[in-house]
């Protein structure tokens, strides 16, 4: 027996991992527990920087500065358009890309994972230079367009790895039985394929209320929330942001929760039908 | 004895179809993929109510045409015409056939019911028809209970049950099946034969049966379509495509066979003269044009159509002399190894009760059988035999 086999060294070990996992969470969760405290402060200048003490005033009163709240709501129907558009695009790419075999899909599939690894930078010059020579003026539409662009790469490789499994012959059977294409897409492909497209587009609304430097490159003069934040920083920053940021927080959580939740079910659906085959497997012999 | 048996055995009157219609022709039908040519130049016609099997090893081609008949595949040349119309171009939803797919392809996210009620569904039924239509299907294919069950709550011969309903309730013009049985196990699988033909007995449909198990398609069919490589090498009912198989490969796929290489020596009419088994001058049904006095080809016996004597048996039967090799107690049959002078072996699945003195290794005894036992095949390039060569596909 080794040194390292003995049960002491092995112990050690074991709580030295978990000593290092614990200072990776904390890491990662400091600055989110950071905002969500100091939503209840109350600062004693225009920053919200250094605890002063417990408030609640913030979460009275969300609202108090309109171009901030403007500003996330001009997010949420940036993010909700970009959704839109970049979950139906990325969808159907990410289903091409697995049903059907075609000339150029070893190039799309090497495209289509640039965007995500291309610096923003270079990603928000480029489009605000494309849009400089067309002599488009900067406002919704473009960062519409600059968001989704990047986004339909993330639903696509989402989509695409949540439907590899896909079992095509229920479109076959689906067309068997009379159904057209439209009615098999809405009947049997789109239900079944759900799960992957909606973690897709939560995926890209979350991207697309977080990004920061390809929007604020293309964005005019309207100011999205991240934006606004940016702006607000040289005059002040107020106990709201932190209370719209706790907020997002918490419906993230919900949502991603939710659909944990809803993924857990359908799988122990799946492993009682599993465990019901073998079980049932001569009562049907009977039944027949 | 045996002969006579067996035969009665294989043919099993079935569906009581009407052999002179015809609901599916398929016309010269072939199929590339690239270079690789599944189907080669297909030529046939089933029957109204027909009970149709294609019956080969996987590769052969045979799903390959039922996918070109679902719709799924469309042929490279050929047609395919259905109830007289030339379909070989229209869409599967627009073709009035439906499928069992080999993994049953039920919608897991509907429940039995909707799965049943899909197809009506499609094709604009209205809401009165489906509630009768749907229950009635659930009954005969007795699943009336397990309506609101989702496919994953159901057994494997449950699953496949639904799917036939599925599949029958638009009363299509042909019910096409590919290897429906394949993923159920053994006890299950014969008691699914048996609800398939009391299915179809009921409903009256074409039913085009894809399978590789021999025994499924001799069991099921009216008439089956044995598949190689991509061309159909026979058709014919399961007792002619048994007793009368046109080819070495035929006779080899189904059932046990003895297949012996020899040289044509004669013919008259539908038998000819063989020398086989070590000079034995032999006689044979031969229905091939090709072969002549002085062709190669292959003498072709069943086991069970064997007969063992330690006295001559006379000339007026088929009869070679060997040595017994090997003996081997099967449960129902005895099976019998020979060897020839020239060490060809020959298989004889004889009566347990056989009145027999004991054989043992080494006895010298008289291997017969009747001319119409025998067939003379032409010897076949792609399955080339030597001396050893006893096909038993068990």
């Amino acid at each position: 027996m080794s040194v390292t086999d003995s049960p002491a060294v092995r112990r050690v070990g074991r709580i030295a991992l978990i000593a290092w996992a614990v200072f990776g969470f904390i890491f990662l969760f400091t600055p989110i527990v950071v905002t969500v405290i100091y939503s209840f402060n109350e600062p004693t200048g225009k920053y919200n920087y250094i605890w002063n003490k417990f408030s609640l005033a913030a979460w009275k009163d969300p609202f108090k500065y309109p171009e901030l709240t403007n500003s996330l709501v001009y997010s949420l129907k940036v993010a909700f358009v970009v959704t839109l558009i970049a979950t139906v695009l990325g969808t159907l790419m990410g289903m091409a890309m697995v049903k059907y075999k075609f000339r150029a899909k070893g190039v799309l599939g090497a495209v289509i994972v640039l965007p995500l690894t291309m610096p923003e930078v270079v990603m928000g010059f480029s489009l605000l230079t494309l849009f400089v020579t067309l002599n488009w003026s900067r406002g919704f539409v473009t960062i519409i367009i600059a968001q989704v662009m990047f986004s339909v790469s993330y639903v696509a490789t989402t989509v695409r790895a949540r439907i590899r499994g896909f079992d095509w012959r229920l479109e076959e059977a689906s067309a068997d039985l009379g159904a057209g294409p439209v009615r098999t897409f809405t009947k049997i492909t789109l239900p079944l394929i759900a799960p992957g497209v909606l973690a897709a587009a939560m995926l890209t609304f979350a991207l697309s209320l977080d990004d920061f430097i390809i929007t604020y490159l293309n964005s005019g003069l309207d100011n999205t929330f991240p934006i606004e934040i940016w702006n607000l920083k040289r005059s002040r920053v107020p106990t709201q942001i932190n209370v719209f940021s706790t907020s997002l927080l918490v419906i993230s959580v919900l949502m991603a929760l939710l659909v944990i939740w809803q993924g857990r079910r359908r799988q122990r659906a799946l492993d009682g039908a599993a465990s019901a085959s073998t079980g049932i497997g001569t009562h049907g012999l009977a039944a027949g | 004895m045996t002969q006579q048996a067996t035969q009665e055995g294989l043919s099993t009157p079935t569906s009581g179809y009407d052999p002179s219609t015809s609901i599916i022709e398929i016309d010269h039908v072939t199929k590339s993929f690239g270079s690789f040519t599944a189907v080669d130049d297909a030529n046939f016609s089933i029957a109204q109510g027909e009970f149709f099997s294609m019956l080969g090893p996987s590769g052969c081609g045979k799903t390959t045409t039922l996918r070109m008949i679902a719709g799924f595949e469309q042929p490279t040349s050929g047609a395919i015409r259905l109830d007289g119309t030339d379909v070989s171009r229209v869409p599967p939803n627009k073709r009035d056939v439906n499928t069992v797919f080999q993994q049953y392809a039920l919608f897991p996210h509907m429940n039995v019911f909707d799965n049943v009620a899909f197809g009506p569904r499609s094709r604009k039924a209205s809401k009165d028809e489906i509630a009768k239509r749907v229950p009635e299907l659930l009954e005969i294919v007795r699943l009336a209970d397990f309506a609101n069950r989702r496919p994953s709550q159901l057994s494997g011969g449950q699953q496949q049950r639904v799917a036939l309903a599925r599949a029958l309730v638009n009363l299509p013009k042909a019910l096409l099946l590919d290897e429906p049985l394949g993923a159920l196990d053994l006890k299950l699988r014969h008691a699914m034969q048996f609800e398939l033909k009391r299915i179809q007995r009921e409903v009256g449909i074409t039913f085009v049966y894809v399978t590789h198990d021999q025994e499924e398609a001799l069991t099921m069919s009216d008439r089956i379509a044995v598949m190689s490589d991509g061309r159909v090498e026979q058709i014919g009912t399961p007792t002619e495509i048994y007793d009368n198989p046109a080819s070495v490969f035929v006779a080899g796929f189904i059932g046990q066979a003895n297949l012996w290489p020899g040289t044509v020596t004669g013919r008259s009419g539908e038998t000819a003269d063989i020398v086989a088994l070590g000079g034995a001058s032999l006689k044979g049904r031969c229905q091939s044009e090709a072969l002549r006095s002085g062709t190669d080809a292959v003498l072709m016996v069943r086991p069970e159509r064997i007969t063992i004597s330690t006295n001559d048996p006379g000339p007026t039967i088929q009869r070679v002399r060997g040595t017994v090799v090997d003996l081997t107690f099967q449960g129902p049959i005895v099976r019998l190894v020979l060897h020839t002078s020239d060490d060809t072996p020959i298989i004889a699945n004889i009566d347990p009760d056989h009145d027999l003195p004991m054989l043992r290794p080494g006895d010298n005894v008289w291997a017969s059988w009747s001319t119409n036992a025998a067939s003379v095949l032409p010897a076949s390039p792609d399955h080339p035999l030597t001396a050893t060569d006893v096909v038993d596909e068990g």
